[in-house]
């Protein structure tokens, strides 16, 4: 029996959480939830401090492996990159950090340095190249962990609080590097705790609370008319308890 | 008598005696030798320790901890049997030669390097490893990634094991023999000339060897220094 390959058009990536929960020692810090990411869009995972919003992101990633439950990728897994809340630099150049990436991916090694600088200048970081990377400022250290995630092509882009240490100057920065990403075509996943920050920026919201979900809905839903009572209450600012 | 060991020690130095040059000479190359060659072996073998899981792990880091309180004599001891005349490696004739005398730190400071890099890269990976597993690093490629990212606190830990190869007397002496102009290199000598009753030598070989030890730590700081402040 043979197999045919149909071509299809290039869909977007569709990840499926089933019954997904995290029980580290037994203690159930997210789920059991059941959710699924797809379309094109920008979700972005809200929530109080503790939902689970970052346990969420790191086993949507394969950071982390779920106690119970399954996470399936539609298809084969897309390419994913990260940005943390608080980017890992290595202690090198900044440039050295972008080509250390391209290395990792077996980038041929005169094709590395002429990339690792069109990501640079993408990002706005060309006059900081040769800068040792741990000396940036918190907001061009994030937009170098940008540009290194710009450098591994994602489908799929996960922000963990990529702005809750920055200036107003850098989050505008950093929002439209997202932004970019997005155009280019890539998913955009985030989590923020900030009301603000997600009204510009969501298509779709989740909101997490005590590591369950509560709601997942458009963003023109969830901001107007929200389903639940918690993203009622959420949404108006109200603290969750 | 403090006095004229410091008179003997400025004598030695400014006159730059022969003999004391060469005891100088011999006691760097052997201890330098020995810890570039432990470096070579232990940064690997560290980080992978640090990096890898495996059965059996956890009593090798309590046994590489517990040799970096070897004693000297044991390690000359031993290197002594391997290689004398009837041990397993005699017939190579190394014993009573300068190799011996490598051989025989390599053992001792090895356990050092191997167990402080260990601490230090697995320090490091906690703070790297989910943005390593995230851009996709193997836990191979994360070695040398590690130590070189890690170099500042390896130069603190290659200078540990310099001290102690430095520092050690029990092994060059059993293994080397304190032969004059062949295996007599400063921790013998000062041995030696307190057995005679030269005190002052004695003392003199003891002020200079400091203040080499003193010099090299000095060196190594700057360069630490020079990177931190490079690196930030």
């Amino acid at each position: 029996m043979t197999h045919l390959t149909l071509s299809v058009p290039a869909t977007a990536p569709r990840l499926r959480f089933d019954h997904v929960s995290y029980a580290p020692r037994g203690q159930t810090l997210l789920g059991p939830l059941s959710l699924n990411l797809d379309g094109h869009r920008r979700t972005l995972v809200m929530g109080p401090n503790g939902a689970g919003k970052s346990l969420l992101m790191r086993l949507a990633h394969g950071l982390l492996q779920p106690t119970s439950g399954r996470l399936v990728w539609e298809g084969s897994a897309p390419r994913q990159a990260m940005v943390f809340q608080r980017p890992v630099l290595l202690r090198r150049s900044a440039l050295a950090n972008l080509e250390y990436a391209l290395a990792v991916q077996r980038v041929p090694r005169r094709q590395r340095l002429e990339r690792a600088r069109e990501a640079l200048a993408r990002f706005g970081l060309e006059a900081l190249a040769r800068r040792p990377a741990r000396v940036l400022s918190g907001g061009e250290q994030q937009r170098l962990a940008l540009a290194r995630a710009w450098l591994l092509s994602p489908e799929v882009l996960f922000l963990d609080e990529p702005t809750s240490a920055l200036d107003p100057a850098a989050i505008r920065a950093v929002e439209a590097a997202i932004d970019d990403f997005h155009h280019q075509g890539v998913r955009i996943v985030m989590t923020s705790h900030d009301l603000h920050q997600a009204r510009r920026l969501a298509d779709e919201v989740i909101l997490l609370h005590h590591g369950r979900l509560v709601e997942q809905s458009p963003a023109a839903t969830f901001f107007d008319a929200p389903v639940t009572t918690e993203g009622h209450a959420f949404v108006h600012g109200e603290l969750l308890d | 008598m403090t006095d004229s060991a410091f008179l003997t020690a400025l004598e030695l130095v400014i006159g730059l005696d022969a003999d004391l040059l060469a005891i100088v000479g011999l006691s760097l190359k052997i201890s330098l030798t020995a810890v570039a060659i432990a470096a070579l072996l232990a940064f690997p073998m560290g980080a992978a320790l640090a990096l890898f899981r495996f059965p059996g792990r956890a009593p090798l880091i309590v046994a590489l901890n517990a040799l970096m309180g070897l004693p000297p004599v044991v390690a000359g001891l031993a290197v002594y049997l391997l290689l004398s005349r009837a041990g397993p490696l005699g017939s190579l004739g190394l014993l009573f030669t300068p190799t011996a005398m490598v051989v025989a730190q390599v053992i001792l400071v090895l356990p050092i390097l191997a167990a402080l890099t260990r601490q230090k890269v697995e320090e490091l990976h906690g703070e790297y490893a989910e943005q390593l597993a995230s851009i996709g690093v193997s836990r191979l490629r994360r070695i040398p990634t590690l130590l070189w990212d890690a170099r500042l606190s390896l130069i603190t830990v290659v200078l540990a094991g310099f001290g102690r190869a430095s520092a050690e007397v029990g092994a060059v002496m059993i293994v080397g023999g304190n032969i004059d102009g062949v295996t007599r290199v400063m921790t013998t000598a000062i041995v030696l000339e307190t057995s005679k009753g030269n005190l002052p030598l004695a003392l003199g070989l003891g002020i200079v060897l400091l203040a080499l030890v003193g010099a090299i730590n000095a060196l190594a700081h700057l360069l630490g220094e020079a990177t931190r402040r490079q690196l930030g």
